[in-house]
């Protein structure tokens, strides 16, 4: 399935430095589809693996593996919630504002949370620590109010259990 | 004290245990285990796992996997409750047809929904059972998982279980020595609800934004790259290796003579009631026995309304509690089955909050590919903050009519509109005055004027 890739030498683009391995990890996703283009959201989250963000230089190298214009991966990398196209945190808390979690406690806990990180909404922590975001509804509904911390989701969360839920993230 | 306290790591569990659970009458989740860890290949295997895919692969043929859908009638459970066996029929196939696709839809994100999560965590094979046994109907040579990108665990799970099937030859070429060969990968999103309507998720898998396609040609005559391809939801294909072991009569009778639709539906509960969770339950249970078994409401609240499968349902009354939770007579009562996961709304909840809540999400989800979607629902939401505060004006609530109205089936692309006004609609009906309320001056001036364009 996997359409012929040219082969390159380290891809530089506005100061940015494709990772030789990034870009393999690219091409190797780019294999699983009838076209390139396919592996977009997934090399836009090989390159948010290593620099926690999507740095601006990334996105001509992104186009150049993938054999498509800088605007199409610009247009998908701000489309998408879970592609950060500025820097976050060490720590990304995602936070369901969806019904179920509306219902039984999201207000108080978001309110906890802006309180104990001094942050709001989109907003990161002095200390580089935590960002703070909204997210769809978590799929965690029995487990109501729920967040999500990096890979882990945690829930029902109160107030009370926030000082033992972010310890564990120095 | 704060430091002796656990951390709720969230884990996803059926509130059934094994003994109520039995391969006749459970065939969604009569394998999963008590203690919740994955059902692995060695265990599937034992248990009846990949024996429809033996079977059918080398015994039947594609015509006759899609007529026992067709009788089983298996509607489909992401929502839309369209006949997965009629989707079936109408994809394209033979002469010079190129071989297709079959996705996956796993970008559960509806609101209120945590279904799919359980299958893929636990019960990883069967979904991959029920793929291969779609691919063969549908004469398709790949498939996708699209899985929504927060569900970390269903990837890991997931991931595992298809190099297991890959390894013991359920994947790949010649399947089970029958010939035919089919493989899946697993595609993870970032995010965005739009995702899960089926042409936007075809989008997004091409690598594109995530907007959604003019329909006709369906996905069936020209979907993934422009092949023939079929959609289907995570419990809708968990349904199929039952349906061809023991049956469409068998799969039909589960259901008995509460509705015309077959088999069993992953039913839940959540919102402020006793016991959250999900329960695997013949279709057209009636919500009364889903709450019962959620233990009705917290600290004896009464029931004020609820949605019957997520936040693009419309909201029924207690009077509805004992209706049977089939497609078709939702339907009839102004909302729609949807994922069959309720929403539970306590009677001290205001309503205009919830739906300001509601049409929040609505408004941020949108993908802002049509004008009533992406201008109608933030105009919504700022009406309805302003009805909240006690601050709205006279003709708010006529407007909400009215941006609901243009939010209509048939007047935009996908359905993410429509999903959006009927929950709005259903609560303006039920609940008129509580809108009303929010109305501060009666001499005011109505927020209808017209928004000036292209003036400096």
């Amino acid at each position: 399935m996997m359409e012929p890739t040219p082969s390159s030498q380290t891809i530089t683009t506005d100061g940015f430095r494709l990772h030789p391995e990034d870009e393999a990890a690219m091409r190797e996703e780019a294999g699983h589809y009838e076209q390139r283009q396919a592996a977009c959201i997934e090399a836009l989250k090989i390159v948010q693996r290593r620099h926690g963000w999507v740095p601006d230089g990334a996105i001509p190298a992104i186009a150049r593996v993938l054999g498509v214009g800088p605007a199409s991966v610009e247009g998908v990398a701000t489309f998408y919630s879970l592609i950060f196209r500025q820097p976050v945190g060490r720590h990304v808390i995602l936070v369901c504002d969806s019904s179920s979690c509306f219902l039984t406690g999201f207000d108080q806990l978001l309110n906890a949370l802006t309180e104990r990180l001094g942050i709001g909404l989109g907003e990161t922590t002095a200390d580089g620590r935590f960002t703070l975001l909204p997210v769809c509804c978590l799929g965690a509904c029995d487990g109501a109010p729920a967040l999500m911390i990096d890979d882990d989701v945690y829930g029902p969360v109160g107030a009370d259990d926030l000082p033992t839920v972010l310890e564990g993230y120095s | 004290m704060n430091s002796q306290r656990q951390s709720p790591i969230y884990r996803s569990r059926l509130l059934q245990p094994a003994s109520e659970r039995a391969p006749e009458t459970h065939p969604l989740t009569w394998r999963l285990r008590d203690d919740g860890k994955v059902v692995d290949l060695a265990d599937y295997e034992a248990k009846e796992g990949y024996r429809a895919v033996r079977q059918v692969l080398n015994e039947h043929d594609p015509q006759s996997v899609i007529a026992a859908m067709k009788e089983a009638n298996v509607r489909g459970r992401g929502g839309a409750g369209f006949s997965a066996g009629l989707k079936w029929s109408l994809t394209m196939q033979g002469g010079d047809m190129p071989r297709g696709y079959i996705v996956c839809n796993a970008d559960e994100m509806e609101p209120g929904t945590f279904k799919d999560r359980l299958l893929m965590e636990q019960q990883p094979h069967l979904l991959i059972e029920g793929m291969i046994l779609s691919a063969f109907a549908n004469n398709a040579r790949y498939g996708y998982i699209f899985l929504r990108g927060e569900y970390v665990e269903s990837a890991r799970v997931l991931s595992q279980a298809l190099a297991e099937a890959r390894n013991a030859g359920w994947l790949g070429p010649d399947i089970a020595g029958s010939g035919f060969d089919f493989d899946i990968a697993l595609h993870t999103g970032a995010g965005r609800y739009i995702c899960g309507e089926e042409t936007a998720l075809l989008n997004s898998l091409e690598g594109k934004r995530a907007n959604p396609r003019a329909k006709p040609p369906f996905p069936g005559q020209s979907g993934a790259w422009g092949k023939p391809t079929v959609v289907n939801n995570v419990e809708t294909l968990c349904n199929a290796p039952a349906v061809l072991l023991r049956g469409a009569d068998w799969y039909q009778g589960l259901s008995g003579d509460r509705t015309d639709d077959g088999g069993t539906k992953l039913y839940g509960a959540s919102g402020l009631v006793n016991r959250p969770g999900l329960w695997e339950l013949p279709i057209g249970v009636t919500g009364r026995e889903i709450l019962d078994r959620a233990g009705g409401l917290r600290d004896g609240r009464n029931l004020k309304a609820w949605l019957p499968g997520g936040a693009s349902t419309g909201f029924l009354l207690p009077e509805h509690l004992d209706l049977p939770l089939d497609f078709d007579t939702v339907g009839k009562e102004g909302s729609r089955l949807g994922t069959g996961l309720m929403t539970v709304v306590a009677e001290d909840q205001s309503m205009v909050s919830l739906l300001r809540n509601l049409e929040a999400f609505f408004a941020r989800e949108s993908c802002g590919w049509c004008t009533p979607c992406r201008d109608g629902l933030p105009w919504t939401v700022k009406l309805l903050m302003a009805l909240e505060r006690g601050e709205g004006e006279t003709g708010d609530v006529e407007l909400l009519d009215k941006l609901a109205a243009d939010c209509g089936p048939g007047l935009t692309f996908c359905a993410h509109a429509p999903g959006a006004a009927m929950p709005l609609q259903t609560a303006l009906r039920h609940f008129r005055h509580e809108f009303e309320q929010g109305v501060r001056s009666p001499e005011g001036r109505a927020r209808g004027e017209p928004i000036s364009v292209g003036e400096a």
